[in-house]
């Protein structure tokens, strides 16, 4: 296999791989919050706007690492920075 | 735009010689234009009668919301944090719930965009910080709470900033991605959905953005060398409270 296919297959491999694990974490780390937020407003109705409002923004940075490795496979699909040291090389050759 | 484009920097519009007119610079004039436009408009005939118009009220909801939000995360006054934050929050939102309109391409969706307002956060913390309490107490902070921490608290410092730019633009440009992608696939009523998830969205992280340049700025001019201070201003609000 030459190297376009070589880096083609690594690249759409690579960035199935990435976002597949990457969202393990933060599907599992969301899910235990949200239980969390919810049996604590069900205890106290009161607390319920604080509490969502802390729900919000601790969801956002657990989301964000998905959203690294959503971005990282998303640059390996689109735009790949190493094509740039592969193609020309191949069509000048 | 295509969907290989993963930011709308790419799609130029315009060349002339090196300048570029891209779609990032063309919609966040518009929506610069828009904001301005709507608050000149609706503030050109001001009333504090019993009636007002529906402009002067939609602005006043909307300002005094953000001025609540602001006192209750921040417990302090928030005639100090409402233009940096508020500006902030309503850029990003306008911005982003406009990205339902189609042909709009979200500026917030471009790398460009939400570094450039990290950046704005970055240097807005030690501008706040040392406004309230001075150069050496807002230095000081870096060696709490040991001199050691010093690179780690540097690090932070860069680390949030960053993340702060990567998440905003990695939820958008997803949101715009997963909409380009159900249109090709499914095109029938899926995208609707998905445009109506994104709206939720966009206004969640235009609110998280703010909230969290807020917390960093209050962090760091809030008082944390005096502990005796903190505690006691701790107090009077549980008091309040109660």
């Amino acid at each position: 296999m030459d190297n376009v296919g070589l880096i083609g297959m690594a690249s759409i491999f690579t960035a199935g791989i990435t976002i597949a694990i990457g969202s393990i974490g933060p599907a599992l780390g969301e899910g235990r919050a949200v239980a969390q937020a919810l049996s604590a407003i069900a205890q106290q109705p009161d607390e319920a706007n604080r509490i969502t409002r802390t729900l919000f923004v601790g969801l956002a940075m657990v989301e964000s690492t998905a959203i690294y490795c959503f971005v990282v496979s998303m640059i390996l699909l689109f735009a790949n920075p190493v094509w740039n040291y592969v193609i020309p090389a191949t069509t000048a050759n | 735009m295509n969907i290989e484009d993963l930011s709308p920097d790419d799609a130029v519009l315009l060349q002339w010689k090196f300048i570029s007119l891209n779609y990032t610079i063309v919609y966040t004039w518009l929506v610069m234009v828009l904001l301005v436009g709507i608050a000149w408009w609706s503030t050109r005939k001001l009333s504090s009668g019993r009636s007002i118009s529906r402009w002067q009220n939609f602005l006043e909801i909307v300002v005094g919301t953000i001025n609540k939000q602001i006192q209750e995360v921040s417990q302090e006054d928030s005639a100090r944090y409402l233009p940096f934050i508020g500006t902030l929050f309503l850029f990003i939102a306008t911005s982003n719930l406009l990205a339902v309109v189609p042909g709009f391409h979200s500026p917030t969706s471009s790398l460009s965009t939400t570094t450039a307002l990290a950046l704005c956060v970055l240097v807005a913390v030690p501008f706040y910080a040392i406004s309230k309490q001075g150069v050496v107490g807002y230095l000081k902070q870096y060696l709490q709470p040991t001199p050691l921490m010093l690179p780690f608290n540097l690090i932070g410092e860069l680390s949030r900033t960053l993340a702060l730019a990567v998440r905003l633009f990695g939820n958008m440009m997803s949101g715009a991605k997963i909409a380009a992608i159900l249109l090709a696939i499914a095109p029938l009523f899926f995208p609707i959905l998905m445009n109506a998830l994104g709206l939720l969205t966009g206004l969640i992280q235009a609110y998280i953005f703010a909230v969290l340049a807020l917390v960093y700025i209050a962090s760091a001019s809030q008082a944390h060398h005096r502990p005796e201070a903190n505690a006691q201003s701790e107090t009077t609000e549980s008091k309040n409270v109660s």
